[in-house]
């Protein structure tokens, strides 16, 4: 690639994250400080810092209590008769035996689909910037973006428990408990949003071997 | 001191893509276009006639249909006789009262909390703009909205709801509540807000504002 097609850090100047004011990078001192954008406030950098490091973290942390999430109790339900606990997928299955299959495939794709693939496009983003592959770079930052997109739609479950929570409680006749699955659920929800937002997409482009690179 | 600030005043200035970091000329300003990067295709920002006052308006609209969401019932069910209804804060508090604390408070901060706090943020910033002021504190209400936008979560708490209306009719009568339909028109206030809440815009009209307020270059003691 010719310089022609220079990018904010190559030049010296830093896009503000927050509102996108362009500013000069200050001269490098021996510490750095943390400058703010002139416009809004922001802290200004050129990359999102520990990007990388921080993605992976959450990812760790994620795929951690995928399990617990996937394998625990979300609800209990308990009436006269008898008593039933649910994980997320038996209540994709319940849904499915019950004919409502719309609703079956909805609720599989957010809560089991999503938070899975997510998983895995993130990883895949993450090895391919540390190993500064430079093909692909279109289709792993439209990847990126919806990852962005898709990521809290997965929250559905927590939401289904909540109303389903508070609407059952008739007394004898039935009632229904929230099991330690939702809170290891909502955890991966929310961790795989944090780890999708420390991912910089701008690092996708930066790795090129034919380019120097003059950023330190 | 010497201003870090690339210059604004340019008729083509210089932009760098949030996605791939590419620097590049905005093109000059047309009324309903996006700007589009050159390399990856992002959307740098869009040029609209009247956006922020679009989204002042149905931010302020989406504040009333949010108290009255609030303060009714969203669903009644009902099983041989015994009635229960709920709210969203009653529906927290159930979560709370099974000791599911964080789940409840996740709940909580996604669908009442950031709302809530986005929607008068929104307006705090847009309101006085209207009326050719900068609302002190705009900058903190902005990066405010920015960082908080991704976890108001109202229109996937809509989804919730009807999936588990749809599980609970085959068990017990369930009828629909006053908050129920607020919410589904909340749900479509919003994503028109933020659809016309551009960041390039409000920044213009901040940056004019502050230009005829103190016209600095003319001030050499």
């Amino acid at each position: 690639m010719s310089p022609a097609q220079p990018t904010a850090a190559q030049l010296g100047l830093l896009a503000c994250d927050c509102c996108g004011l362009l500013s000069r990078r200050a001269p490098a001192g021996p510490q750095r400080l943390a400058a703010a954008c002139p416009r809004c406030g922001a802290h200004l950098h050129s990359r999102k810092p520990h990007s990388i490091g921080r993605a992976w973290a959450y990812w760790i942390a994620a795929v951690v209590l995928y399990f617990p999430a996937n394998l625990l109790p979300i609800m209990q339900t308990s009436s006269l008769f008898d008593s039933q606990r649910d994980t997320i997928m038996s209540g994709v299955i319940f849904l499915w035996n019950d004919g409502s299959w719309p609703l079956a495939l909805l609720v599989f794709f957010a809560s089991v689909v999503v938070p899975l693939l997510k998983l895995i496009a993130l990883a895949y983003l993450l090895v391919t910037v540390q190993i500064g592959m430079s093909r692909r770079r279109h289709q792993r930052t439209r990847l990126y973006r919806m990852l962005e997109f898709v990521g809290r739609w997965s929250m559905l479950d927590i939401y289904v428990v909540t109303i389903l929570v508070a609407l059952v409680h008739l007394q004898s006749l039935a009632e229904i408990e929230a099991g330690p699955g939702a809170i290891a659920f909502g955890a991966v929800v929310v961790l795989t949003m944090l780890a999708a937002m420390s991912f910089d997409p701008r690092l996708i482009w930066d790795a090129n071997p034919a380019q120097e690179r003059q950023h330190a | 001191m010497d201003n870090p600030r690339v210059s604004t005043a340019d008729p083509h200035p210089l932009i760098a893509c949030h996605d791939c970091d590419l620097l590049q000329r905005a093109p000059a300003p047309q009324i309903g276009t996006s700007v589009c990067c050159r390399r990856c295709g992002a959307r740098l920002y869009r040029m609209t006639r009247d956006g922020l006052d679009r989204c002042l308006a149905m931010t302020l609209a989406a504040g009333v249909l949010f108290i009255v969401a609030n303060a009714f019932p969203i669903v009644t069910l009902e099983l041989q006789g015994v009635r229960a209804a709920t709210t969203l804060f009653g529906a927290v508090r159930a979560l709370y009262a099974q000791h599911m604390e964080l789940v409840a408070a996740l709940v909580f901060f996604t669908t009442i909390l950031v709302p809530a706090l986005e929607l008068l943020a929104m307006s705090w910033m847009l309101g006085p703009l209207k009326f050719g002021r900068v609302a002190p504190g705009l900058s903190l209400g902005y990066r405010w909205v920015r960082s908080a936008r991704p976890w108001g979560m109202i229109e996937v708490f809509m989804l919730g709801v009807l999936v588990s209306l749809a599980k609970l009719s085959h068990l017990a009568s369930v009828e629909p509540g006053v908050a129920l339909w607020s919410f589904g028109a909340l749900v479509m206030l919003l994503a028109a807000a933020a659809s016309s809440f551009e960041p390039h815009e409000l920044w213009a009209r901040v940056d004019a504002l502050a230009a005829e307020a103190d016209p600095q270059p003319m001030r050499i003691a």
